[in-house]
């Protein structure tokens, strides 16, 4: 019988009913603590720590601050303390501030190789679904669900329901797959995917880089979906060889990673068709991924926009937060602030497309915009390219890796009220800082926002 | 983790769809290295500015899509904190749904109309076992996973529950089926 991506992964770590074995347990340093307690209280060991990986990310400082006992708030310095004697404690390799392999976790697992094909890969972060740009079966988890992995190496899961997306035509100029994922969500909501794996497929994501199908993957769980995946293929390959983790003998993992694409006629309980070739660079008005249009419309009137009551509810509330008014064309929201970063856009290709853009030019004096490598490998490839100097000479502010404003766990956040164009995946309220106000974007519409000071459609921007 | 069996009381009723966890706590809380005391922290700046206000009574009547976005589990134990023991909506975040039932926080997903009929009857019973939420003379039934409802009615850890099965994830190592993997440690 013909399978799917998702099923073979499945059926190759299903130990019984129920339950599969864990290839990768990724771990930061917000969602474990109280599960290394959990292990102490029971006296439990990490079953696999060679199969568990950890690094500060959420709350680390971007200024260059060297060493977790260096972070002035207390509490972060105390939550990464904790990571650090935790692994020293459990034996599980950490990557920690100072060293230069720190970083986002989902920047990260990828760079050194460890996330693979056909692997089974969780993490306590709901972005986990990133690494199924490899063709692997990546899930977000709770904290009680970290503490089950350490401790046992598996997941008590039911095998996911399965959804195909199919893109077709190629992207126009200027429009990327942040745009692709952000029009997916708009046109599926912010449910859509709930409870499926979702293959992104076509010849759209064949043509899209490692980096770009990782952006797509990431974005799965802000339409509700479990995994995001990509089959893998020989651009996935070329990316993993050579890297700290890959097989010594790369030509037989590849022979088996040539297995796992979607057989012919295996069957889907969803699939959907999207033209990648009509779709527009992408920004986000309200307070959900899904409240998005093209940068060429305008806000919308609440009272049309959704389908029913629910929507329209949500989309008056979400205007009132934001401060905008219905029928105000998006070029002309007017901004503060900047922030390039976070594990949807802060790897290197995406530093190079914003870069491209502001090459000679300057940012608008009324806006502040920070750029934020995802990694410390990222942020030293950046600097050999001299991308650094060209966003700082442009007025950006250059910083160290980390999960920045994204989330605002760490210095970088909002102010009340402020605007900011964002690279990142979420818009909720408050999400950047309290009363702060988010537009999601790609990395190519935040660096051209950040020159004009407001929203520019970079189709036509010169 | 503490069986559930029957959730019986008042409701408190948050009429809003597409209610994300980083509304239900804040991430400035989720610095605490602690699993306990989250539940004043609730909803935070929504209940600070005035914008809602909740009884900390035994059920939760929330929109549909309660609890997308983040991972944190600092959600559900904030609710149960803050006094929550069941959380009715017509549908929930998968992952949400998930760290609610590791805690025995009840999620019970029914559609909007009754969610909306509970609501405002203002007390209800839930009943775990038969699968019945009632209020008011009404009556709804719900459907949840059967291994679920095992654990949950049975207050079981997780953890425990899977090492009884620890030969069957020795005997799959032991294949040799998780040696493909990298090895973190050689790194």
């Amino acid at each position: 019988m013909p399978k799917t991506l998702c099923d073979k992964i499945w059926d190759a770590h299903e130990i019984d009913d129920g339950l599969i074995y864990i290839d990768l347990h990724l771990v930061h340093e917000v969602t474990s603590p109280q599960a290394f307690d959990g292990l102490r209280l029971a006296g439990r060991s990490v079953r696999r720590p060679d199969r568990t990986l950890a690094t500060a990310d959420h709350n680390v400082p971007t200024d260059g601050t060297p060493a977790a006992r260096l972070i002035a708030d207390k509490l972060s310095r105390i939550q990464v303390e904790t990571l650090e004697r935790n692994c020293e404690e459990f034996g599980v390799p950490i990557y920690s501030l100072g060293s230069d392999r720190q970083g986002i976790v989902h920047v990260i697992g990828p760079e050194l190789g460890v996330t693979q094909p056909g692997m089974t890969i969780v993490c306590g972060d709901s972005h986990t679904s990133t690494h199924g740009a490899f063709g692997a079966l990546a899930f977000g988890i709770g904290t009680s669900e970290v503490e089950h992995v350490l401790a046992t190496q598996t997941m008590v899961q039911k095998r996911p329901k399965t959804m195909r997306i199919n893109y077709s035509g190629e992207l126009g100029t200027g429009v990327g797959a942040k745009d692709l994922i952000l029009a997916t969500i708009g046109r599926l909501g912010t449910g859509g995917m709930a409870g499926h794996a979702v293959e992104y497929a076509g010849e759209t994501i064949r043509g899209l880089s490692m980096e770009n199908r990782m952006t797509v993957c990431n974005m799965t769980i802000e339409g509700g979906g479990r995994a995001g995946m990509v089959a893998p293929d020989d651009t996935t390959f070329e990316w993993i060889e050579g890297r700290p983790a890959a097989s010594a003998d790369f030509a037989a993992a590849v022979t088996q990673w040539r297995e796992l694409a979607t057989d012919d006629g295996a069957d889907f309980e969803s699939e959907v068709d999207i033209d990648a070739a009509a779709i527009s660079p992408m920004v986000t008005w309200g307070t959900n991924p899904g409240q998005v249009v093209e940068v060429t419309e305008r806000v919308p009137d609440p009272a049309e926009w959704g389908d029913g009551k629910s929507d329209r509810e949500v989309a008056a509330r979400a205007l009132a937060y934001m401060g905008l008014e219905p029928g105000t064309p998006i070029s002309e929201v007017t901004l503060d602030r900047v922030f390039i970063g976070s594990c949807t856009n802060s790897r290197i290709s995406d530093l190079r497309e914003a870069a491209a853009i502001v090459a000679g030019r300057k940012v608008a004096s009324s806006v502040r915009a920070m750029v934020v490598p995802g990694s410390q490998q990222v942020s030293i490839q950046a600097q050999k390219e001299g991308l650094d100097e060209i966003f700082t000479a442009a007025g950006f502010e250059w910083r160290t890796a980390g999960c920045s404003m994204c989330l605002g766990m760490n210095p970088d956040i909002l102010e009340e009220g402020e605007r900011c164009a964002s690279t990142s995946n979420r818009n909720f309220e408050g999400r950047q800082g309290k009363g702060g106000r988010t537009h999601l974007v790609s990395p190519k519409m935040a660096a051209a926002a950040a020159i004009e000071g407001r929203f520019v459609d970079v189709r036509s921007w010169s | 983790m503490k069986s559930v069996r029957v959730v019986e009381g008042g409701v408190a009723f948050l009429d809003r769809a597409d209610v994300d966890t980083d509304q239900i706590i804040p991430k400035q809380f989720l610095k605490r290295v602690e699993r306990t005391g989250f539940g004043e922290f609730l909803f935070y700046d929504w209940i600070r500015d005035g914008e809602i206000e909740l009884e900390a009574n035994p059920i939760l009547v929330a929109g549909r899509n309660f609890g997308c976005g983040s991972s944190r589990e600092h959600a559900p134990w904030a609710l149960e904190d803050f006094g929550f023991q069941a959380i009715v909506a017509p549908s929930f975040a998968d992952i949400f749904f998930n760290n609610c039932t590791k805690i025995g926080l009840l999620p019970v997903t029914l559609d909007e109309d009754p969610c909306r009929a509970l609501a405002a009857a203002g007390s209800g019973r839930i009943d775990l076992e038969t699968q019945t939420v009632a209020w008011d003379g009404a009556e709804a039934s719900f459907e949840i996973d059967p291994e679920v409802k095992h654990r949950l009615l049975n207050g079981l850890d997780d953890i425990g529950v899977t090492l009884q099965r620890a030969e069957a994830i020795d005997a799959f190592e032991a294949s040799g089926r998780a040696d493909r993997a990298p090895v973190t440690t050689a790194l």
